[in-house]
């Protein structure tokens, strides 16, 4: 019988944060931004069928980076926590700050469980207020750590150089435009100092959680014409209406 | 300190299973005391509750509307004045409910969760025939309760965005579903007037705000001879619902709009108290 090498816990541990932070890194960034209305949720991604942006309920959105089935599993469990709580509640129980908690447990459990492999995946969990200083954004990593975020945050690959490139020029009251060519910039860095990339609409994924909304769900994706018209920084496409951007989608 | 691997915190296995993008399945799975269809009453048992009454729908050019009276009643009693029995489902679609209030509400409630859970799972909208049979399995579950007293009885009406005109569904208390194809519907207790009223009132080509006046009419001359139906009720300034589901998506009429139709033909009949009338040739 062969005895298995003994490992000490915390290079267990060191060893499953390793592991996973690989797998983060190797995949594209998505920036979340406060702007004056809300927040604004930009990811790199060419694919209009698998989202890295989704909406969670009336006023939550969830954003990731790592491996798909992996963070697709933890939003469509997100979804339904968080219908069945505002089911057996009311619309208004349900927030991210109980959702980050569910998902912290269900992250860490897996961290720490010997049977399973580690997720590889880095969440952000938001939620829009009534005003700016209600806004809530949440980052949570694979051991299940919560990070409570302001202004700017980043997850995935070049994570720490956008996020320190963001934090300096992100600023409270941005319009929708600014915020979304700050993020766009970020985005587009190369973290070897060679000249930023050019990125075009169809390569990016844009939603809003926007407090304006007149509806009871304020999250809303920004497609086609009207973020085209964002990136190019007419501010005015921020308030155009939804017809427009739903005729865009067909 | 033992590691924590099935109890407090972490979404129990049936959130992360993957496969049905369905809520009421999911209810099934983890929760099913939830579902209103779990429910039974001990055998031979009759229970009295307030029933909602007559809902009406007709479609126009570029949509449908759908209102309701505002009244509940419990046998000879009327239970609540000021109900609301009609209700969006979703961005381009409204259900009305007649029948036993409390579980009509209930639901609806479920219903609308449905839909906004599907659209959120799938990131895409239920079809129009969709969401009509994803209603007739609720009706379904309620038969039980339907059989003894507690019948749920729904009209289902919304702007079809890929035929790109209005449609009503019908149902009955076992969930048989019908497209309503005469442009016209209504169920209730006091249905069956409301669709005489509509017969003689409905034509094609109608805009929304004449579809909104025919409906109040219909919801007028329902209440004239069935007691269980309110009428507009001036003094208190209580008016029927009325809904208008066009492309540009659900619309519930202000209150002002609402008591503008129904004052003018509440004036119309202190002349006319059966109202308008059609040729008789």
């Amino acid at each position: 019988m062969s005895t298995p090498f003994y490992v000490s816990p915390q290079q267990a541990m060191a060893d499953r944060a390793e592991y996973a932070r690989k797998g983060i890194a190797r995949g594209r960034s998505v920036v979340v931004l406060t702007y004056a209305d809300g927040i604004v949720f930009v990811a790199e991604n060419t694919s209009r069928a698998l989202h890295k942006v989704s909406e969670i309920y009336d006023k939550i959105a969830f954003a990731a980076v790592g491996r798909y089935n992996e963070f697709e599993n933890l939003r469509i469990g997100g979804v339904r926590y968080a219908d069945l709580r505002g089911y057996s509640y009311d619309r208004a129980d349900v927030t991210a700050r109980g959702l980050a908690n569910v998902y912290a447990q269900t992250l860490g459990t897996i961290f720490s469980s010997v049977g399973e492999k580690p997720y590889e995946v880095e969440l952000i969990v938001a939620e829009v207020g009534r005003t700016d200083a209600d806004d809530q954004i949440y980052r949570l990593t694979p051991d299940g750590s919560v990070v409570d975020e302001k202004n700017a945050v980043v997850v995935g690959g070049n994570a720490d150089s956008i996020g320190s490139y963001l934090g300096q020029r992100h600023r409270s009251g941005l319009g929708l435009a600014e915020a979304l060519k700050l993020a766009v910039d970020g985005l587009a860095r190369d973290p070897n100092g060679g000249s930023p990339r050019t990125l075009t609409p169809e390569q990016l994924e844009v939603a809003v959680l926007d407090r304006q909304r007149p509806r009871q769900r304020k999250f809303k994706r920004i497609l086609g014409g009207q973020l085209a018209r964002l990136l190019s920084g007419d501010e005015s496409a921020a308030a155009e209406d939804e017809g427009d951007a739903s005729a865009d989608t067909e | 300190m033992e590691a924590n691997l099935s109890g407090t915190g972490r979404l129990p296995a049936a959130f992360l299973t993957p496969g049905s993008s369905s809520f009421l399945d999911f209810l099934d799975s983890h929760a099913p005391q939830l579902l209103p269809g779990r429910r039974t009453l001990p055998e031979g048992m009759t229970v009295e509750a307030p029933h909602g009454t007559t809902i009406v729908s007709a479609v126009f050019d570029g949509g449908v509307v759908l209102a309701g009276d505002r009244r509940a009643t419990m046998g000879n009693v009327i239970a609540q004045r000021d109900i609301e029995k009609v209700f969006p489902a979703d961005e381009y679609s409204a259900v009305g409910i007649a029948g036993t209030a409390g579980l009509a509400v209930e639901m609806v409630r479920l219903f609308q969760l449905e839909l906004e859970h599907y659209e959120k799972i799938e990131g895409a909208v239920l079809s129009f025939e969709g969401k009509a049979n994803r209603l007739t399995t609720m009706i379904r579950s309620n038969l039980a309760m339907a059989m003894q007293g507690l019948a749920v009885v729904p009209v289902f009406a919304g702007y079809d965005l890929d035929l790109g005109r209005g449609r009503i569904f019908t149902y009955d208390v076992t969930g048989g579903r019908s497209e309503e194809r005469s442009g016209f519907a209504a169920t209730g207790s006091g249905s069956v007037f409301a669709r005489g009223a509509m017969k003689k009132l409905y034509r094609d080509g109608l805009t929304g705000e004449q579809a909104a006046t025919l409906a109040v009419q219909a919801l007028y001359d329902a209440a004239d001879d069935d007691s269980a139906t309110g009428g507009p009720d001036l003094a208190r300034k209580i008016f029927p619902i009325v809904t208008l589901i066009t492309e540009d998506g659900f619309r519930r009429l202000d209150e002002d709009e609402v008591a503008a139709i129904a004052v003018t033909i509440t004036e119309q009949r202190r002349e006319h108290p059966n109202g308008p009338q059609a040729p008789l040739l």
